[in-house]
């Protein structure tokens, strides 16, 4: 590949889901990632039980990401043929395991917070 | 539009990563050089797109005008997975004004004759175009009449395949292809004598046909064979190693200096000449068909080709590192149509564009190019459904991977795989609009 830049990376992108599309979704993880500091630095600790449920659901995040990439693919878990791709199939539960931690413990406490106290 | 919901999801946590990371990053903005020059680019393909989008960029004035009649944009690089049943036909189809930058000019005409002594090219409707500076991207032409009894009305009907001719011959070629996935039979994959673009795709289909009958369960009653005009299986030696031992692993037989000549669709026959040019005949269930290649009628007739090599073939006669004609230093080639000894593959031509775009801006500005092409030709050749071998290769026959250490090349992986399945089209798409 030539010149693999940020640049490239990001016009490649762009490309897999449309302009439009692909800034709104940049936009959708910002909200989120920001949802969860807010709540951070507003609760200003880590609310223990939150954070169990939220670690309950990571297995479910990673099963869910590992056959999401399969199916799309056209892939099964034979095709991995090397150490790279075990890499990468970690990496792709791993983010499919932090995601749905982060998306439940933030939802937990952005509803809560909603209940009058 | 599923493939795009899907993998937002897919890839939103990396994309969302790297749009972070780089929040606020300028594009990057170049001093235009100014110029008056009329440049005249001969197709809008992959690689008559890309460098037009970046000549806009690089040039204040220019007059760039670019000469093609066909509507239709094709991602050619989908076609084997369409002929496999993996994508739908339109995946590959866009519109070739979809793609060019404002400023230029499309003349939606074929260009019929060059006249390289007073610079000018003639359009079918008798037009005439004078240039400064001419760049040859019309790719090249498939020659199915070379073999007798064969005709593309026949594709996809008694057992005839044929992917390379468009997005619905190459859906008809599955139609042919998943009988053959669920009968078995004899099945014949052949590839042409001449130089062709993406020597991979011939091998990528058989092994694609041979997963898919395997995974269907009826891989016993399948017969497999590669025939193949050449001495060896792939023009790189390392490669063509590898792809010897994966036939026999995957049981496909090989029949090397065996030309295809005729068939006879009716009784199902196929006529190969052979090393000694005795006739040899093999009777098919599938019969998978790519014609000899040559390049567009106008370079072959405007004396531009060379004169002593692919004489059958008329590949324009350039350098192979500045890609610029060998006696008028006003023109150049670029992509499937120039005569150079590798390279007739979209990834070439990513390699290719910023060489002949160096050139053409370092003769306007009049100081020495300093760009050169070294032949990269890339194939993400795919051995089954899931898994591919990333190969990159140069002029010297060397390996050059992209990812050394990491992907290796010669090894089937999933991650490559992925590259030819989700990251090839958006990286063609991006080297189309010039920012690859
Ligand atoms: C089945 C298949 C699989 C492939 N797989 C891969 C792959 O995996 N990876 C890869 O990198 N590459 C692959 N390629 C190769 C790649 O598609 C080509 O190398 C690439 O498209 C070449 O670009 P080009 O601009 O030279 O030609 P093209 O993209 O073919 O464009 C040529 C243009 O010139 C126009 N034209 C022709 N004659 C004239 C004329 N007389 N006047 C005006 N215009 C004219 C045509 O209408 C066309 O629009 C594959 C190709 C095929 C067929």
């Amino acid at each position: 590949m030539k010149e693999l830049t940020f640049e490239t990376l990001l016009a490649v992108f762009e490309e897999i889901f449309g302009a439009g599309l692909f800034w709104t979704m940049v936009a959708l993880a910002v909200v989120v990632t920001l949802a969860y500091l807010f709540v951070l630095i507003r609760d200003r600790h880590i609310a223990w039980r939150k954070f169990l449920l939220a670690q309950v659901s990571m297995p479910f995040g990673a099963v869910a990401a590992v056959w999401f990439v399969l199916t799309m693919t056209h892939s099964q878990l034979a095709d991995l043929g090397g150490p790279v791709d075990v890499i990468l199939m970690l990496g792709i539960a791993g983010a499919g395991a932090v995601g749905a931690a982060i998306l439940v413990y933030t939802a937990q406490s952005l509803v809560q917070a909603r209940r009058p106290e | 539009m599923s493939h795009n919901v899907n993998r937002r999801q897919l890839l939103a946590l990396a994309a969302g990563g790297a749009a972070l990371a780089s929040a606020g990053t300028p594009r990057r903005a170049e001093a235009k050089t100014r110029t008056s020059a009329r440049i005249v680019i001969i197709g809008a393909g992959a690689a008559g797109t890309a460098l037009a989008n970046r000549l806009v960029r690089r040039l204040d004035g220019a007059r760039i005008t670019l000469v093609d009649p066909r509507v239709e944009h094709l991602y050619q690089p989908g076609l084997s997975l369409v002929a496999a049943g993996l994508k739908p036909a339109d995946y590959v189809v866009s519109k070739t004004t979809d793609w060019l930058p404002d400023g230029v000019e499309l003349v939606a005409e074929r260009a019929e004759a060059i006249d390289a002594e007073v610079k000018s090219v003639t359009t079918e409707s008798g037009r005439s175009l004078d240039y400064d500076f001419l760049v040859l991207a019309p790719g090249l032409v498939l020659d199915h009449d070379a073999i007798d009894g064969f005709s593309l009305d026949l594709v996809g009907k008694n057992g005839i395949g044929a992917l390379y001719a468009g997005p619905s011959h190459a859906a008809a070629t599955w139609q042919a292809a998943s009988r053959f996935v669920e009968e078995g039979g004899v099945g014949i994959f052949t590839r042409p004598e001449t130089e062709m673009k993406c020597a991979g795709a011939p091998l990528k289909h058989t092994f694609l046909i041979e997963d898919i009958t395997r995974k269907a369960g009826n891989r016993g009653k399948a017969d497999l064979h590669y025939a193949a005009p050449q001495g060896s299986l792939f023009g790189v030696p390392i490669v063509a190693e590898k792809v010897r031992m994966l036939f026999g692993d995957r049981g496909v037989t090989t029949h090397m200096k065996h030309t295809l000549k005729s068939i006879d669709p009716g009784a199902k026959r196929a006529v190969f000449e052979d090393a000694e040019g005795s006739r040899q005949e093999m009777g098919y269930d599938y019969l998978h068909v790519i014609p000899p290649q040559r390049a567009p009628e106008v370079i072959r007739q405007s004396g531009l080709a060379w004169a002593d090599k692919w004489t059958d073939q008329g590949w324009v006669e350039c350098d192979k590192a500045s890609l610029q004609h060998l006696r008028y230093d006003t023109i150049w080639a670029l992509g499937d149509v120039a005569g150079v000894p590798k390279g007739k593959t979209a990834a070439s031509v990513k390699w290719q564009v910023p060489v002949v775009e160096d050139g053409l801006v370092a003769a306007i500005e009049e100081r020495t190019p300093t760009e050169t092409y070294n032949g990269y030709t890339s194939c993400p050749m795919i051995t089954r459904v899931g898994r591919a071998m990333l190969i990159e290769f140069d002029y010297d026959n060397n390996l050059v991977p992209s990812f050394p250490g990491v992907i290796a090349p010669l090894e089937e992986l999933w991650i490559s795989w992925l590259m030819k399945e989700v990251a090839l089209k958006a990286t063609y798409n991006a080297m189309l609009r010039g920012q690859a």
